[in-house]
């Protein structure tokens, strides 16, 4: 089950690759695929077993046993959301770039389908070798849709968005290496039962941070992130936004803490330091922004401070918050982006000053824009309240100055997106340009259709949503309060 | 599904069905559909009211569906109507019923109805759900659902620059305020381990909870003083308390109608009922209500002499707003809960009626609010002139109409308090009290009285059709009444168990015996203003103008509103937007891209160089082959 809802889409990449020529029948082949994947994954939602804190779905095939390795699939309440995240971006993506790629539309859809297949193999694997391997495969369609349909600086944000990333790889790998060498198996649960040594620990904590911080991205390393976006064409960004922002922080969740708890404990102060300054700090540069897609990349980088602040609070709040927060990020940044994308179809240009007074002629469009930004600034009501209430919640618990300085945030986040809505929505039609706009087609409409619903779902009623997390959060809590250093210790002594 | 539950269902679905579908409906279906909605629900509280206010009826405690469940976090939407929620119920659907009446004649030339009645039914909505909750944070939910609205409807005519600058500023002061209000939150579920009030209230009111918490670089600090300070920075954003007053008087952008409801009757006395629900945590600190008495009291006099010297008949009727939302306060901070409700449900009726009867004025006028350009209009509109004096006199507390008997009450409370704060609210209060007659016959005189200033305006005045002047009536009798009706809520222990007032507290219970010229003495400054007024614009009417001059330093501070604006413009709003681009250009751009990233690359690529050499693993040769595969892709489309 796993390994067709991972793969599916990969094996229609190849079909589109061998045997359709004519890129109109790909785009509607893909659509069809990704929407097929889609609903394969739901089954994965209806058969989950939300009282179990254990991976369910299992797939394991031997592969290379000599080395520990094995191609090992499994989901728990952790990565399920990410992958129907994941299945549920992609054919809005696919559908967002109907008429905006124009070119090499086969190619296109066979990137979308083969990031596809490995970002749901990135959260699906068990084994450290089939994860990184996955973990890299996906730069390599994430560059090329940046690099070939992106904007006029697409190869140098290509190239420095590849540049970022490979930094951390090559240190993730050696840590990777090192944890499969000392427990002699690559398989991600026995892992995360490893007593490891506090120094052995630090180093691998680094080692991760390195990727996953770039991934987040965590301020210092969140400039490829504008760039990227700005070059991105809108799929691409929203994919970036939606799926490809959220590895880091599953990076962190899913192998730091478990596995590395001491050492996440020890660098939790730096992880909350370097979270906030990117709340405080992206948000004030937010503030100064006049291309409207860097400024919500760059609310992006805020937002997924909240979240890193929430991942490492080790409370169930904070951290189901946090992750809520992700899969919340997912959806409104995703809309913003495809929001700016439909402007950008229509005007080609994505300065906030070129625009103004779009609700005229666009009102269904200022409606939707409304409610995401309002979702963005975390209203009650819609999703992103939820999760940066309980990010705020656990991080109070754990530390009040942290979750003192994050809520300002919550001030200079409304503050950036209102004024960029008001410049870009409300006042007279300065261009005349602007006057002639047509509001939102029904292929739009479907695009935002469904984010709609999960804005308020999750906004108004989330139990389904947090109720898939609670035993495996539960389960991580109890992983980080036992001292695998002092396990480790012991160990030592019995030799 | 209950029937209590239609009071907060009925608007939202009024507001929901003609925001989907206005434009289908057209503007008369919109109106129709959501004043059926509030008036349905004015009804239903009224039942609800008869019983558990007038009769004896049980608290009305129902849960509706659970929100928000993480780990031993739980809170549940709920319908929580005892007599402190009774009250709001009627103000609320009471004065929205007739806010949205009177729009429709007021917006009748609006393109834009369907939209506007949307707004004011999701207003109401969010208002109700605000204050039928059961907890904290269904509160809250209500608390910025009412900021979204007000955003929305400052922001109505969104053409104009001016409006959705106010907007934006009344979203932001709010969230500031809210910033303290959701701390209070976290801490209130810290110390007690739930939102829920009954649960919160009992473990305060039995002491289970620790004594102090450490808290930020303060250190140990009282636990309960903690939490309502926190929790009464909200209240000071949502009701326009000094310091986070600023977004009030510009709201004054929207329309009339909606000043009204939000800006003086409803959503501005939120603060005032949050420090009523949470009475049983702010009567465990006599800090917290030290603090509430005395920023109300400032509020009260600040607001008032800012009051003194506006010209816009909107503003006055906003600055007095802030300052009347200051006597409530205090009367809380005396622990005169059930005056600071007796007098938030009276000012909701005279300020409504105030409220509208400028908007009646400002339409008579072709939407001219410069009180300089008008004058001598009781001739040419005399109903608007009866409402708007019957309006007037109710504010300043003319003996036995509504605002008589709840000033007085609270004006008595924080004297009999004899407490050095209460002793300081009751003299701001008293001083504020001349100042708010003075202002408000200066508005009637300069209004109506007096020769016309734009007698082409004058010519042209007209009174407002029946549909304004209907829902004016109706406020007009609950300002002559309500505070005769209202005379029981002050009475020991009306409010049951939704207000706690500890032990020692009773300065409202002293207050019916203190002596008789304490009793006396607010009518006796309600003399003063009233001839100050009269003497300043009805006798000398040049006088006013020369003493502007002569004193022209305090009159620029107080038409400046003490430069509060200018402060917040200087501290804050250019200090942010100078640090941002400064973190952009040269934090982001020179420092982390300049130095960074090309020393990360160089760093990236001789890392990958050694390794490359060192190793030679399966995984590396795979790890390469992609980035050789993925420059020739790129070499290849690029």
């Amino acid at each position: 089950m796993l390994s067709l809802v991972t793969f599916l889409p990969l094996a229609g990449g190849l079909f589109i690759f061998l045997a359709i020529r004519n890129p109109a029948t790909a785009k509607r082949f893909a659509l069809g695929i990704s929407l097929l994947t889609f609903l394969l994954s739901l089954r994965l939602y209806t058969g989950f077993d939300t009282a179990s804190a254990e991976f369910q779905f299992l797939e394991e095939s031997a592969w290379l046993p000599a080395f520990g390795i094995a191609y090992r699939m499994g989901v728990d309440g952790i990565s399920l959301p990410f992958v129907l995240l994941t299945t549920l971006l992609t054919p809005i993506c696919l559908l967002g770039s109907w008429e905006s790629i124009k070119e090499r539309v086969r190619e296109y859809m066979m990137a979308f389908l083969a990031l596809e297949s490995f970002v749901v193999g990135v959260f699906c694997a068990l084994d450290f070798v089939v994860f990184y391997i996955l973990w890299e495969a996906m730069l390599i369609p994430m560059f090329l849709i940046i690099g070939v349909w992106g904007g006029p600086r697409r190869v140098y944000a290509a190239l420095k968005f590849f540049l970022y990333t490979l930094a951390g790889s090559v240190l993730m790998l050696i840590a990777i290496l090192a944890l499969g060498v000392k427990a002699g198996t690559f398989d991600i649960r026995a892992l995360m039962d490893l007593p490891l040594s506090i120094n052995f620990q630090v180093w691998v904590f680094l080692a991760f941070f390195a990727s996953f911080a770039v991934k987040v991205p965590m301020w210092p390393v969140h400039t490829w992130l504008p760039d990227a976006h700005v070059e991105a064409p809108t799929a691409g960004s929203v994919i970036l936004a939606g799926i490809l922002l959220k590895m880091g922080a599953y990076g962190f969740i899913r192998f730091s803490l478990p596995m590395l708890p001491d050492a996440s404990h020890f660098f939790t102060p730096f992880i909350f330091g370097l979270s906030l300054v990117a709340v405080v700090y992206t948000a004030l540069v937010a503030l100064m922004q006049t291309d409207l897609k860097k400024l919500v990349a760059y609310s992006s980088v805020s937002h997924m401070g909240f979240v890193t602040i929430g991942l490492f609070t080790f409370n169930q709040q904070g951290i189901e918050g946090g992750l809520l927060q992700m899969v919340n990020h997912g959806v409104v940044s995703g809309a913003l982006f495809l929001l700016v994308g439909v402007v950008y179809d229509r005007l080609h240009t994505r300065e906030i000053a070129r625009f103004g007074g779009l609700v005229h002629p666009m009102p269904v469009y200022a409606v939707i824009f409304m409610i995401f930004t309002m979702a963005s600034v975390g209203l009650p009501g819609t999703n992103g309240f939820v999760g940066e209430f309980l990010i705020l919640l656990g991080a109070f618990l754990h530390n009040k100055a942290v979750a003192a300085v994050a809520a300002t945030g919550l001030v200079l986040g409304a503050a950036y997106m209102l004024w960029m809505f008001k410049k870009v929505v409300f006042g007279e039609v300065v261009h005349a340009d602007v006057r002639g706009l047509q509001d939102l087609t029904t292929r739009e409409l479907l695009l935002f259709a469904p984010l709609l619903v999960l804005v308020f779902w999750m906004g108004l009623y989330p139990g389904p949503f947090l109720e898939v997390m609670h035993a495996s959060v539960d389960n991580l809590i109890t992983q980080t309060t036992v001292q695998k250093a002092a396990g480790a210790a012991a160990a030592m002594a019995m030799h | 599904m209950s029937k209590n539950l239609l009071i907060v269902l009925l608007p939202l679905a009024g507001s929901l069905i003609t925001g989907l579908l206005g434009r289908r409906l057209g503007n008369r279906l919109s109106q129709l559909v959501t004043i059926a909605g509030v008036g349905l629900a004015m009804l239903i509280s009224i039942q609800v009211f008869l019983a558990v206010a007038v009769g004896e009826a049980p608290v009305i405690h129902e849960p509706v569906f659970s929100w928000i469940v993480s780990g031993d976090f739980q809170v549940a939407f709920a319908l929580l109507i005892d007599r402190l929620t009774a009250v709001m119920l009627i103000v609320v659907t009471g004065v929205s019923t007739m806010v949205h009446i009177y729009s429709v004649g007021y917006m009748a030339e609006d393109p834009d109805q369907p939209r506007f009645f949307s707004y004011l039914s999701l207003f109401t909505f969010a208002m109700l759900v605000l204050v039928t909750g059961d907890n904290f944070l269904q509160l809250f939910f209500g608390w910025e659902g009412v900021g979204l609205a007000s955003y929305l409807l400052i922001g109505f005519w969104f053409k104009k620059e001016s409006a959705c600058n106010a907007a934006i500023k009344a979203f932001l002061v709010n969230r500031v305020g809210d910033f303290g209000f959701a701390l209070g939150i976290f801490a209130i579920f810290m110390v007690f381990g739930t939102l829920d009030y009954q649960q919160v209230f009992h473990m305060a009111a039995t002491g289970q909870f620790p004594p102090t918490v450490d808290f930020l670089f303060w250190g140990p600090v009282d636990t309960i003083t903690l939490i309502c300070l926190l929790l009464f920075v909200g209240a000071m954003g949502k009701s326009a308390q000094l310091g986070l007053h600023t977004w009030l008087p510009d709201a004054m952008e929207g329309p009339t109608p909606v000043s009204a409801l939000i800006h003086a009757a409803t959503m501005v006395t939120a603060g005032v009922f949050m420090v009523c629900r949470a009475s049983p945590l702010f009567e465990l600190s006599e800090t917290a209500l030290a603090v509430v008495t005395i920023v109300g009291a400032l509020t009260a006099f600040f607001a008032a002499t800012v009051g003194l010297v506006q010209n816009d008949i909107k503003r006055v009727i906003a600055y007095s707003t802030c300052s009347q939302l200051g006597y409530m306060f205090f009367a809380a901070g005396v622990s005169a809960y059930a005056a600071a409700m007796f007098h938030l449900m009276t000012h909701a009726f005279f300020k409504a009626l105030l409220f509208l009867g400028a908007g009646a004025v400002i339409n008579a006028m072709h939407h001219e609010q410069d009180m300089r350009r008008m004058g001598g209009l009781k001739a040419k509109i005399p109903i608007t002139y009866a409402l708007m004096m019957i309006g007037t006199l109710a504010l300043t507390g003319f003996p036995f109409l509504a605002g008589f008997y709840s000033k007085d009450a609270i004006l008595e409370s924080a004297f009999a308090a004899h407490t050095a704060t209460g002793t300081f609210a009751w003299t701001l209060g008293i001083l504020a009290a001349v100042m708010t007659t003075f202002y408000s016959f200066r508005l009637v005189f300069m209004t109506f009285h007096g020769r016309p200033a734009d007698r082409h305006a004058w010519d042209h005045a007209h009174e407002a059709p029946w549909s304004i002047r209907a829902p004016l009536l109706v406020l007009a009798l609950g300002a002559v009444f309500a505070g005769w009706i209202g005379m029981p809520l002050v009475g020991e222990g009306w409010f049951g168990p939704g207000v706690f007032v500890a032990a020692g507290h009773d300065a409202l219970a002293h207050s019916h015996h203190v002596s008789a010229w304490v009793k006396w003495l607010p009518f006796g400054m309600f003399l003063i203003g009233l001839g100050l007024a009269w003497y300043l614009y009805i006798k000398n009417p040049n006088l006013p103008p020369a003493m502007a001059e002569v004193w022209a330093g305090t009159y620029r501070f107080l038409a400046n509103a003490w430069y509060f604006d200018r402060l917040y413009d200087t501290l804050f709003v250019g200090p942010a937007k100078a640090i941002g681009r400064g973190l952009w250009k040269t934090g982001d751009e020179t420092i982390i891209d300049g130095y960074g990233v090309n020393g990360l690359a160089a760093t990236c690529v001789r890392l990958a160089r050694r390794m490359g050499r060192a190793q030679t693993g399966y995984v590396y040769h795979y790890a390469f082959a992609m980035l050789v595969g993925v420059l020739v892709l790129a070499t290849w489309y690029g």
